[in-house]
């Protein structure tokens, strides 16, 4: 199935590897070295944040403790997104490498994969591959010899959206409810059981082995200026030829309409759920951390579809979503659908929209965590850029589900 | 708040924890905060909450209480830190680089009203009809907001029945903002975990244990959790009708007695500053109200302490000279409802160590139906008894089924701090005007013992007057000076206190029945310790269950509550450290300057062991009045 879902090969992570290579490599340098090359790769997070990967693991080896940790997110929940199942499918060894690499540089001895409950499928699969690889001695005691001990667990998640933001799943890893922690302390300070943890996304870890074997410089050719390298997307909707693809960051929406074969696009829901949605005026915009930033979803909507109907989706979601601990996150999301509702009913009054439209920054601002920082961006972006036909009942026609 | 850290609080409710140094200036561990372009320093780690204060600006705040850990979940209290783009809540911001902090810029005010404009569209808002109107921390948020309007609506449908299942707390779900101060009073601070945030998104609220009724869950009705909510979401289930319908019945004799702790709290619920007595006052209010006879519950103390004390020493005597090994050492005192039903649900193991005693409110009441019938000549039957006590379990203690040795009800209805002052205003009287009055006869005045038994350590300081006097022969006062007996003072969570028996003297008349002489005593160390909130109760029956110190500890005094019954479920809204620590400076102060501080000197004591308990402490009457057993419960098997 798989195999479908990915279309091609790519620059970097989807190109010829050895498997192994990096993290044999990885283990002949310093941690220094380690880091150097990072650093000069400009690598930032890829679950969305786009936090500099070598800043992350400098702050975790940098922290004095007798304990670290290293977890991977594989809780790969944002709508649209399955670029992660593809990597723990077909190439769990860069997952892998990449978190011992981690280990190796911060000095930690146990790595832990947060693993979408969904992807439960997965857990005997990359158990039988951790088994191969500690046969191997590429796990365990004394990694290839080195002074070095790594081990790394599978843990499976339960399904909620909030586990995606880091310390949320730091708390359901330690059997806590999920929910976002107050920050600072960040987890490079204080995060699993209170220890130093770095939490990186499953692609940022796969891009890693790759970097080791091929420098940082090499690395940071690819992209723009300030979004170096490539990036996997999973472009889902009205296309020919849905999938995951490996781009260079920078690609316009035109560029990749056009590899992903989609005709009479009306609009795109870049980064999710809680992405922002474009519509043709904007395709010329690019897909980077500082134009049109993504985690990894794109879905592409075309002409039949109801935008309002589309929004109330996304709006239903977090309803559900929110973890509920505070109050512009569990309320606010409420109050935008209801607003959404509202305008399905032809009930909306133009005062309203201004109150609800500052109600959503409120939440943009105010909330403790990104999911309720970043849930009223399909909101006011769906409402800015498809206004006429969200606030013309007779062009929108008559309300349908999506 | 240190104080109360805990270990196992969740990390996601704990700030970053710096320990602050006495001189932070001269080893660098002094940052500078630039609040409203005013420059201060201060030691790293301190919250911007805190940061604010000491400048005086005032910030907003909900979710946040001294007395718990951290939560950053309401949003109230957010201000703006530059460079960075979310607004940062102030309550759960430590400050560990220097910063600069607007307070009240625009984006602030409009978030701040916004969150507020939230809270209230889900807060099911009756203000007349609610128990906290006019003290309610969101009614005063929305005064200070100019809240006009309800822009994202108003709810007025019932989503959550009322739970009024228990005799002690009834939980109102309509009217929660969650704060979580309930879930972390009774989860972080309590360790007892009758409340969680369940279910997620729109659906998330604040249940129990498979949405069980309260009366149904592993609840020991401390109340802790009424005392820090900060709507009507929470409060006591208020017996006052019942008590009006009583009063008005002529055929009814109404008697009230009032624990030591209501008096010294009551006055905050009339505006005037925590630590103000109002003994006499009160007194007056009542009898206006009109209420037959006002007793004072501290008569009852010292008779506890007479049977408690005594208990003690036969429970040492047996244990140490006649090796029985039925009974159990240490002694645990056993007036605290709370913490009786916290044994029977988590440790009921431990039953047997607990002492046989009821609290002096079950006593209280128990002599009323039968000693004070038979004098007063009034049919137990027409008696009703009030207590009004600063406690939200005693109301379930009450209802036990077993608190009816005299064949009736002991108690008939247990009344808090708030209600008896709803009861005064709706008389219309303004206590703090009006003029003292004495305790009623034939109980009178009690003595200072039985007044502090409302602070935590009381109960074992009046113990340990009683106790070594009658041991030793002598003076109390000679060995403490003043009689204080400063060691189980305080509000440190569990005090110690070793005293070496040097001598000992004749046993009193009133013991000789049960110990032919103390020369077993002489020469040994009697080991107490005092624990107040149900956590550190916890720490210490895990230290005797592995063996540790306190299993060679004598006698162990646990109150619940924080701060003893000051800081009971009953008390005025709000508590925190500073309130308690002025309410027990009240109660301490009060007692200085009695006349009769020790329980066996009472006068009236004396009396009731000489014309009706003649059999003296522990005799067969007093078992059966003023002894009482326990249930095991289990953490499922509940009623």
């Amino acid at each position: 199935m798989t195999e479908k879902i990915r279309k091609r090969d790519g620059l970097i992570i989807f190109s010829e590897y050895e498997k192994f290579s990096g993290l044999k490599k990885a283990l002949s340098l310093s941690q220094d070295d380690i880091l150097f090359e990072l650093k000069s790769s400009n690598l930032k997070g890829r679950g969305g944040a786009g936090f500099p990967i070598s800043t992350k693991w400098m702050l975790t080896a940098a922290a004095q403790s007798s304990e670290k940790y290293v977890v991977c997110n594989a809780d790969e929940g944002e709508p649209g997104t399955f670029k992660d199942r593809v990597l723990l499918k077909e190439m769990p060894y860069l997952i892998f490498e990449g978190m011992i690499i981690a280990g190796y540089t911060i000095g930690a001895k146990k790595g832990i994969v947060y693993l979408r409950g969904e992807y439960n499928y997965l857990v005997n699969p990359l158990n039988e591959f951790l088994d191969e690889m500690k046969n191997e001695n590429l796990l365990g005691e004394n990694i290839l010899g080195k002074d070095f001990s790594f081990e790394i667990e599978i843990f499976s998640g339960h399904g909620a959206y909030v586990c995606g933001e880091e310390t949320a799943l730091l708390e359901s890893l330690e059997g806590q409810r999920g929910e976002a922690r107050n920050r600072p302390p960040f987890p490079v300070n204080r995060g699993y059981k209170g220890f130093p943890t770095t939490v990186n996304n499953v692609e940022s870890l796969s891009t890693v082995p790759h970097i080791i074997m091929k420098g940082g410089s090499w690395y940071s050719q690819f992209g723009t200026e300030k979004s170096k390298g490539t990036k996997l997307i999973s472009v889902s909707g009205d296309c020919e030829k849905p999938g995951v693809y490996e781009i260079e960051w920078g690609t316009s929406i035109y560029d990749l309409l056009e590899l992903v074969k989609a005709e009479n696009t009306k609009a795109v829901q870049v980064g999710g759920a809680s992405g922002v949605c474009v519509n043709k005026s904007q395709f010329d915009r690019t897909i980077a951390y500082e134009d049109l930033s993504t985690g990894g979803s794109i879905m592409i909507f075309n002409e039949s579809r109801n935008m309002l109907a589309i929004l109330k989706n996304f709006m239903e979601f977090f309803v559900e979503e929110s973890c509920g601990q505070c109050t512009p996150c569990r309320i606010g999301n409420q109050k935008l659908l209801a607003f959404v509702e509202k305008i399905i009913q032809n009930e909306q009054t133009f005062s309203e929209l201004n109150k609800i439209k500052e109600l959503a920054e409120t939440m943009k601002i105010a909330s403790k965590c990104g999911l309720g920082q970043s849930s009223p961006n399909p909101f006011l972006s769906i409402l800015e850029n498809f206004k006429e036909e969200i606030f013309d009942s007779n062009s929108r026609g008559k309300y349908e589900h999506v | 708040m240190s104080m109360y850290k805990k270990e196992r609080t969740p990390i996601s409710h704990q700030a970053l924890f710096v320990e602050k140094p006495a001189h932070p200036e001269d080893i660098g561990g002094s940052v500078s905060v630039k609040i409203n372009g005013k420059d201060l320093i201060v030691p790293m780690g301190t919250t911007i909450l805190e940061a604010c204060r000491m400048m005086g600006y005032h910030v907003p705040t909900l979710c946040h209480h001294e007395d718990l850990c951290i939560a950053g979940v309401c949003r109230v209290c957010v201000v703006e830190v530059d460079g960075m783009k979310p607004l940062q809540a102030s309550c759960s911001f430590p400050i560990m680089a220097p910063i600069s902090i607007k307070t009240s810029s625009p984006k602030v005010r409009k978030a701040r009203q916004n969150v507020i404009d939230l809270l209230i569209s889900e807060h099911k808002g009756e203000c007349y009809s609610c128990v906290r109107n006019n003290n309610c921390e969101l009614q005063s948020l929305s005064k200070e907001y100019g809240v006009e309007s309800y822009p994202y609506g108003h709810r007025t449908e019932t989503k959550h029945k009322i739970d009024n299942t228990s005799y002690s707390i009834v939980r109102e779900m309509d009217k929660c903002v969650h704060c979580l101060r309930c879930v972390r009073t009774c989860i972080d601070l309590q360790e007892v975990g009758v409340l969680e945030a369940v279910g997620r998104g729109d659906e998330t609220h604040v249940g129990t244990f498979m949405e069980k009724m309260m009366s149904d869950v592993v609840c020991i009705n401390c109340g802790q959790c009424i005392n820090r909510c900060p709507t009507g979401a929470l409060h006591a289930n208020d017996p006052r009708d019942m008590i009006w319908e009583a009063i008005d019945n002529p055929q009814k004799h109404v008697i009230i007695q009032t624990a030591p702790s209501p008096r010294a709290a009551i006055g905050e619920e009339f505006g005037l500053e925590p630590g103000t007595s109002l003994t006499g006052e009160m007194n007056t209010a009542m009898r206006k109200i009109g209420f037959d006879r006002v007793f004072d519950t501290n008569f009852a103390a010292d008779l506890t302490i007479l049977e408690e004390g005594t208990e003690l020493l036969l429970r040492l005597y047996k244990k140490l000279v006649l090796n029985d090994e039925n009974v159990q050492v240490p002694q645990f005192t056993s007036c605290c409802p709370g913490w009786v039903k916290f044994v029977e649900h988590f440790y009921p193991e431990i039953i047997p160590n607990l002492s046989t005693t009821k609290s002096p409110q079950q006593m209280f009441g128990a002599v009323l139906k039968t000693y004070y019938s038979e004098k007063s000549g009034i049919k137990p039957e027409d008696i009703v008894t009030v207590a009004v006590m600063p406690c939200s379990a005693k109301k379930y203690e009450c209802n036990r089924p077993e608190m009816n040795s005299s064949g009736y009800k002991d108690i008939d209805f247990g009344l808090t701090t708030r209600e008896l002052a709803q009861m005064i205003r709706e008389s219309g009287i303004y206590l703090p005007e009006l003029e003292k009055s004495e305790f009623d006869d034939p109980f009178g005045d009690a003595s200072g013992a039985g007044l502090i038994f409302g602070a935590t350590g009381g109960v074992m300081e009046a113990a340990l007057r009683t106790v070594l006097e009658l041991v030793t022969g002598k003076k109390i006062e000679n060995l403490f000076e003043n009689m204080d007996i400063k060691e189980v003072r305080g509000f440190e969570g569990i005090k110690t206190l070793q005293i070496p028996v040097t001598e000992v003297g004749e046993v009193p008349e009133i013991l000789k029945h049960l110990v032919p002489d103390w020369n077993w005593l002489k020469g040994a160390t009697i080991k107490v310790a005092v624990a107040h909130g149900t956590a550190n109760a916890k720490k210490i029956i895990k230290n005797i269950k592995e063996g540790g110190e306190f299993a060679g500890y004598h006698f162990i005094e646990v109150m619940a509550c924080p701060g003893g019954c000051i800081g009971g479920g009953g008390q005025p809204i709000p508590t925190n450290e500073k309130i308690r620590s002025q309410r027990a400076k009240a109660i301490y102060s009060e007692e200085k300057i009695l006349n009769e501080r020790k329980s066996h000197d009472n006068p009236k004591i004396k009396k009731i062991y000489s014309e009706f308990l003649t059999e003296g402490p522990c005799g067969h009457l007093s078992h059966k009045l003023l002894h009482t057993h326990y249930t095991v419960r289990g953490r499922e098997f509940v009623n």
